[in-house]
């Protein structure tokens, strides 16, 4: 399960063409120290990064020999991989996409708190961390007392479009507790969750203090392997009231509460078939995104519709009569 | 020859790794397993996955009946794996498919066995039964897992050598140190070990030194390719009663002490040198257990209305097990399947009867939550039977064979609202039981209240009183009395409360009637009649097109839909025939509807778009069904 963690060398193990010729975040900008090596993994290859020296240009490049840690000057940098920074994150990519990347308008207005919230490694595929964020159903019983409580736990039906370019979920409701407050005086939050990547998700939710605006929050998946992912949790809050630290640390509490359920989901990688596992009305965004993946043709990080079932190896006889 | 892993038993867990409300995490043949014990002592092995999203059951929670997963709280039955509750959709009772893989299972010499056989049907003679073992008190040692193939594993065992079990109780009773220290070998105490017989996952040895000599049966778990659990057992206990040592009299505690520290010692040893042997050898490719695909339904339908899988249908077959009289005029019958198991019972459903003169009367299923190894039904005799529950006081006794349909739920409880409020008139105690029993033991609050003529007519008293103070009884109130109770039990409508009612049709009615005055909405009262207590009016006559069948055809006055639609070949499921159940009802495409049923609310009558075609008619000359 583990053999295609054990890349170090430049050379992704990926050969899904739907996979490499897409954007990749690998670090939010700022974590990135200048003048030394930075080392990560994408879709089974090792890259290392760095941010030239006095400046803020990232220079990315499939790995050779060097250390993490090392001094490097990032000008002098051979084979570096096409660049991105947007959203406050470093983007590259591994093969030659013919899109750009894609916008998220609230970026722009100009009171908006930006940041990274944690770059988090679970032991799981992209899709799978995907599909946790969409998903309202865990609410009461993975953040209790925080995004849901019981006994109030349904998923009311929603609406979900669904175009080449993104899926969008609109009128998702669900009931929140007040936080130390008495479950029934809590109040159902409206959600819109968009995917507008195989491997990034957001979701909009009106800001406490001004109805009109939405804070967003979204999950960018670094896929390392095909079953284990760095997730960057992005902020674009309205929030005049809490520090960064505070709404970092909010994030971090939620993606810590989900880290353990995604790690204790198998099979890791996504299975496309709808009859691999059960999904119900509650689950109309995920069984979007599956169909959406199949579509796409991916193959990476996913167990494909199509796939025949696995063939059971030469099993080992367990034990021998004499 | 090669064993079939799937009809070879082989040891997974302690008994004693199962404790009170746990849930251990298990492995065979490269297939996680989720084990845990319920409150009624039954052993579930299940596959270590939910089939909702794959989340391990094993970081579930055991509520003693049901085994509730973390990620959205799916509640599955002890022993069957039926999905009794999905939290995201609670109007909805889960689709009969939804089923955990689970296996059999059985204790054994402190063990817990079972096989690669998903679906839990038990194949062959069950666990070896070993004579050595069954004796005496048999003794578990620790269990050791060891790196290496399963087969060397129990071939290299064979070399396991150990001091019978007398000479080391005895040692520690002196004081004196057994076999000196870990340096001093059992080769050097001279004790002579032999393999005495081998199974095709375990083996048996002997040991003998002068008069002593005990026996240790060592059971190889194949945990996957390339590991394996050895569970050793040795016969006769730490007292060594098995052979013939005849060791003197000393603290038992202590005796135990040294007898499994002198094999947890030895068995490392040896361990240590099969891991070392392996690891010299290439690995074997890991298994891959076949994961078990959901059964085959469209994805969109994995809930359902159990309706719609409605029909006249007793295709069960139990067996009276005990019939008891519970109060006046009630008896009560335990149900059990001739084998196999039964569809797990969810909270409000109700089963056909077939009864011996051939008449099929429903029941309610007073089961509570995990209750899923027999069927509980209460029956009152009705003065007014048309044979029905007479049949079943009068000539149904303990041992009789009865024909039942799969569990049915048109009054399925949900379990979201902060309160729910059970009300019971009579006999109509048997559904709202099982609901209260279902909201008592996962921990939600509601209140029951029982309406009774006096306290000789309450039944099933011992599953009231294991409920406690939720439930109050109502007593000989007559009709007003009885109005002015349930003014003030409804008297503050709650947001997100519900309200569930079975009993008498002028109880129901009066409930009804006071739920939605004092501001209760028609959806959050439910209820069940047991007769239709409205006078059918089957005068009229008119026309029935069939969208579907292309058919149209004349209802004459004194014919229901459903009998013109039989007369002419059309199959359409149907349950009590008298309005009141919901079985039969059909989309309406055209025409208006003369609802004459109890089933549909007063928002859904007025909707005109379903009907029940049993009871129900036509107020336009013309209706178009959707069949
Ligand atoms: S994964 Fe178990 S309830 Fe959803
Ligand atoms: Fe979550």
């Amino acid at each position: 399960m583990a053999v295609s963690d054990t890349a170090t060398m430049g050379t992704p193990s990926c050969t899904d063409p739907v996979a490499l010729h897409e954007w990749y975040p690998i670090s939010a900008l700022v974590e990135i120290t200048p003048g030394l090596v930075h080392r990560t993994q994408l879709l089974g290859g090792a890259i290392s990064y760095t941010r030239t020296p006095g400046g803020s240009r990232p220079v990315v490049w499939p790995s050779g020999g060097e250390a993490s840690g090392a001094e490097v000057d990032g000008l002098a940098v051979d084979h570096q991989l096409p660049v991105r920074v947007k959203f406050g994150y470093v983007w590259t990519t591994l093969g030659r996409p013919e899109h750009e990347l894609f916008d998220i308008a609230e970026c722009d207005e100009a009171d908006r708190r930006i940041q990274n919230g944690g770059s988090i490694m679970v032991a799981t595929s992209a899709p799978r961390a995907i599909e946790n964020f969409l998903d309202m159903g865990h609410f009461p019983y993975v953040h209790t007392g925080i995004l849901g409580a019981e006994p109030r736990t349904e998923v009311l039906e929603y609406d979900v479009e669904v175009t080449d370019e993104e899926i969008l979920a609109t009128r998702c409701l669900f009931f929140q507790p007040q936080a130390a407050l008495s479950a029934s005086d809590g109040q159902m939050t409206e959600y819109v969750y968009r995917v507008p990547h195989p491997y990034c998700v957001m979701l909009y939710k009106s800001v406490p203090t001004d109805a009109s605006r939405m804070d967003v929050i979204a999950l960018f998946c670094q896929p390392m392997t095909e079953e284990r992912v760095r997730a960057h949790n992005f902020l674009c809050m309205v929030d005049a009231v809490n520090s960064d630290t505070a709404l970092k640390r909010f994030q971090q509490l939620i993606f810590g509460q989900d880290k353990p359920i995604l790690e204790n989901q198998s099979p890791r990688r996504l299975p496309l078939d709808p009859r691999a596992e059960t999904p119900i009305r509650a689950d109309k965004s995920s069984i979007s995104y599956r169909r959406w993946l199949s579509a796409k043709g991916l193959t990476y990080a996913v167990i494909p519709a199509t796939a025949p079932s696995p063939t059971p190896a030469p099993t080992p006889a367990p034990t021998r009569s004499s | 020859m090669e064993p079939d892993p799937s009809t070879s038993w082989y040891p997974v867990a302690r008994s004693d790794d199962l404790p009170l409300r746990h849930v251990f995490q298990g492995e065979l043949l490269g297939r996680e397993l989720a084990i845990w014990r319920a409150d009624d002592g039954f052993v579930n092995v299940w596959e270590n996955r939910c089939l909702h999203r794959g989340v391990r059951l094993s970081i579930g929670l055991n509520e003693g009946r049901e085994l509730r997963c973390q990620y959205h709280g799916w509640r599955y039955a002890n022993r069957t794996a039926g999905c009794t509750y999905i939290p995201a959709h609670p109007a909805d009772a889960p689709a009969r498919v939804i089923c955990n893989v689970t296996f059999p299972a059985v204790e054994r010499y402190g063990l817990v066995w079972t096989c690669d056989s998903p679906g839990g049907v038990a194949p062959g003679d069950g666990p070896p039964v070993l004579a050595a073992l069954e004796a005496a008190a048999p003794l578990g040692l620790r269990n050791l897992p060891v790196n290496a193939e399963p087969s060397t594993v129990l071939d290299e065992l064979a070399a396991y050598a150990f001091v019978p079990t007398g000479l080391l109780a005895q040692r520690t009773a002196h004081d004196r140190p057994v076999a000196g220290s870990a340096t001093l070998g059992t080769e050097e105490l001279g004790a002579e070990v032999s393999v005495t017989d081998r199974g095709h996952s375990w083996i048996e040895l002997t040991a003998r030194m002068g008069e002593a000599a005990s026996r240790v049966v060592l059971f190889v778990q194949p945990v996957d390719s390339a590991r394996s659990v050895v569970r050793g057992v040795l016969a006769g206990g730490a007292d060594g009663a098995d052979g013939a040592d005849g060791a003197g009299v000393h603290s038992p505690e202590r005796d135990q002490m040294a007898v499994l520290r002198h094999h947890h010692r030895e068995l490392s040893r040896l361990r240590d040198a099969i891991e070392d042997r392996a690891a010299r050898r290439p690995s074997p490719v890991p298994m891959t257990p076949r994961l078990q695909q959901v059964r085959l339904r469209p994805a969109e339908s994995a809930l359902e209305h159990d309706r719609r899988d409605g029909g006249r249908r007793t295709g069960l077959r139990v067996s009276v097990a005990r019939r008891w009289d519970t109060a006046d005029a009630i008896v009560a019958f335990e149900l059990r399947q001739l084998d196999g198991l039964l569809p797990t019972p969810r909270p409000g459903a109700h089963i056909d009867v077939e009864l011996p003169n051939g008449l099929v009367r429903q029941y309610s299923l007073v089961n509570g939550p995990g209750e899923t190894d027999r069927y509980l039904i209460g029956v009152k005799r009705e003065p007014a039977s048309r044979g029905g529950s007479a049949c079943l006081h009068d000539t149904v006794i303990v041992g009789d064979v009865l024909a039942i349909s799969e569990p049915r739920n048109n009054f399925p409880l949900r379990r979201d609202s902060f309160r729910t409020i059970l009300i019971a008139g009579g006999i109509g105690i048997t559904p709202l039981l099982s609901m209260a029993q279902a909201l008592h033991w996962s921990g939600h609050t509601y209140e029951l209240h029982y309406f009774a003529q006096s306290a000789g007519h309450v039944a099933f008293t011992e599953i009231l009183d294991s409920l406690g103070p939720d439930v109050t009884t109502h007593l000989g109130l007559d009709p007003s009395g009885t109005g002015s109770v349930l003014t003030r039990l409804l008297s503050d409508p709650e947001d997100g409360g519900h309200v569930y009612v079975c009993g008498p049709g002028p109880m129901l009615d009066a409930t009804r009637n006071t739920a939605t005055t004092a501001g209760w909405p028609d959806h959050a009262v439910h209820f069940e009649y047991f007769t239709n207590a409205t006078e059918i009016d089957s005068s009229s006559s008119f026309e029935v097109e069939l969208a579907r069948s292309a058919l149209t055809l004349p209802v004459p006055a004194g014919s229901s839909i459903m009998d013109v639609l039989r007369a002419n070949g059309v199959a359409v499921a149907s349950s009590c025939e008298q309005g009141a159940c919901g079985t039969c009802l059909t989309a309406v495409i055209a025409g208006e509807p003369d609802h004459q049923d109890v089933y549909l609310n007063a928002s859904e009558r007025r909707a005109g778009d379903r009907m029940a075609i049993c009871v129900s008619r036509s107020r336009s000359p013309r209706l178009v069904l959707d069949i």
